[in-house]
């Protein structure tokens, strides 16, 4: 009997594992199957063509993308790490700490649409044109409550004694917070980052009033910018078969990116950790 | 070189919790001092406002003095000046698990701003041959993580982080109460060893550790000190009748 139930469990916990895994497959592969055909060196290296010509690629798409993250990330990275490592150690059981946490938590929920809206109320209203920083900001605000909350919880599962240790040492506590407990952390922290960068990564909602989208190269953070998921949203929506490939094939990419920049991340900070370092 | 330690008056409190209750004793310089008594008597407590360590949490409150050699710990000093003359030992081991077991060593250093490197290397050194652990990591010390080594060696690395910031007084708070038999006799052996350099005080459950290992032992009940004597005396003719009853099992 209790084998059976052993069994049991386990073929219930295998079943679970592959129902979590196979919609990922799924969408990978069909993913694959609509856009990979019309992945090629263009796709690559050429802007949109107009209306009517076939062929052209993404490639300012991609690259707006990357600006977008990176500005989003260089607002949203440190303000989020700052609140977390603000509210686990600094402002524990204080009114502000309690105040930022649900206000965090507020802020994960609201829908990106929102974002994009407060974004254009705070930057492209006041500029008077749509750009690139302000859909950073935008992102950046996503960014935030995902990367301050994960910062506290990692902070958090750091043990006492870990800190002790440095207290006992004779070590400041702003000295032991900064090269001890955020350092014993940090793998847990950069795991926050890179969740919350996948997740803006195919945000369209939060660009459409920001940065718009453009379909000629814009390197400038003033301008409207084009961007992966819009470029997907508009190509997606028109009338045009070729459109519609080039849609799926900025899908493939624009997960493939995604994947890479989480592994390149992950590979630069795993090395230098120590054998037997937990 | 050790400093003697005079405790007068000292109370503390855990919240509304009145844990430690005037505490008057003179731990001598260059000796092992044990604390013995039930579980929640206040010798940990204890231990923790020689150092400052009570205070660390937020309704931790201590009354009273305590002097380490002539420095009034609590009126002339910051905790953190504090801390750097008094080591501590805690119960579980707690290494730096993000770094080698060379940077573990020298963390009271170089978290303190000291980076000349040639002497941090001197220094490491002497502090792993102190605490008797140098022969069993001296080929790993910048490639394993101090977590990787065995709780036994945990705790002699943290001695030896301890013994880096060049203290004065040495306090270990049940440093063996998590290790195995074979770990403890080394750890006893290092106690033994170190006292003559440094004042010890050791907080134990063991009253054999504290006959093997210390010349002076105080037994502490329900947040007062009972008895402060010589081990010798303290384990055969104690003065108190509750101290012969702890010692002799019949209570805690």
């Amino acid at each position: 009997m209790r084998t059976l139930t052993d069994a049991l469990i386990t073929g219930l916990a295998i079943l679970a594992t592959l129902l979590v895994v196979a919609p990922l497959i799924a969408i990978f592969v069909y993913l694959i199957y609509k856009g990979a055909s019309s992945l090629n060196l263009a796709f690559f290296t050429q802007i949109p063509k107009p209306v009517g010509e076939t062929g052209g690629g993404m490639a300012n798409a991609i690259l707006g993308s990357g600006i977008l993250l990176g500005v989003a990330s260089a607002i949203g990275v440190p303000i989020g790490i700052g609140g977390g490592i603000f509210l686990a150690e600094f402002g524990r059981g204080t009114k502000l700490a309690n105040a930022v946490r649900f206000t965090a938590d507020v802020l994960n929920g609201v829908p990106s649409i929102v974002m994009g809206l407060a974004a254009y109320a705070l930057i492209v209203s006041h500029q008077k044109h749509f750009s690139a920083f302000s859909g950073g900001v935008a992102l950046a605000i996503m960014m935030i409550p995902t990367v301050c909350r994960t910062t506290e919880e990692m902070l958090l599962m750091v043990p006492h004694v870990i800190r002790e240790a440095a207290l006992g040492l004779g070590v400041p506590n702003w000295r032991s917070v900064l090269s001890i407990t955020v350092k014993t952390a940090s793998p847990g922290i950069i795991t926050g980052c890179m969740l919350a960068f996948a997740r803006v990564a195919g945000e369209t909602a939060p660009l459409i009033f920001t940065a718009l989208g453009n379909q000629f190269w814009s390197t400038s953070l003033n301008e409207p910018i084009a961007a992966l998921p819009l470029q997907i949203y508009v190509y997606a929506l028109s009338p045009y078969d070729d459109w519609h490939r080039l849609a799926w094939a900025g899908s493939l990419v624009l997960i493939i990116l995604i994947v890479l920049a989480v592994s390149l991340v992950r590979f630069v900070t795993s090395r230098g950790v120590l054998k037997g370092a937990s | 070189m050790g400093v003697g330690i005079e405790v007068i008056n000292l109370n503390a409190w855990y919240g509304t919790n009145h844990t430690l209750q005037d505490i008057n004793l003179n731990i001598p310089a260059n000796h092992a001092t044990a604390l013995i008594g039930p579980s929640g008597c206040g010798k940990s407590t204890f231990v923790r406002c020689i150092n400052r360590m009570h205070e660390t949490n937020p309704i931790g409150r201590v009354t009273g003095t305590v002097l380490i050699g002539d420095l009034d710990i609590y009126k002339d000093a910051k905790p953190v000046q504090i801390r750097r003359r008094v080591g501590m030992v805690f119960q579980r081991p707690n290494p730096f698990p993000t770094m080698s077991i060379y940077d573990n060593v020298a963390a009271g250093l170089k978290l303190n701003g000291y980076s000349n490197r040639r002497a941090l290397d001197e220094i490491v050194e002497r502090s792993l041959k102190n605490s008797a652990l140098w022969d069993e990591v001296k080929d790993d010390l910048k490639k394993k993580s101090g977590a990787s080594l065995s709780g036994g060696q945990q705790q002699r690395l943290c001695i030896a982080r301890a013994l880096a910031v060049d203290p004065e007084v040495l306090l270990m708070d049940e440093p063996a109460s998590a290790l195995d038999p074979v770990s403890t006799s080394k750890i006893e052996d290092l106690i033994f060893q170190l006292k003559s350099q440094y004042t010890i005080v050791i907080v134990t459950h063991n009253m054999q550790q504290a006959a093997r290992v210390a010349e002076k032992t105080g037994f502490f009940l329900n947040g007062r000190m009972v008895e402060f004597d010589s081990t010798h005396k303290i384990f055969t003719n104690p003065s108190d009748k509750r101290t012969e009853d702890y010692i002799t099992g019949r209570f805690g």
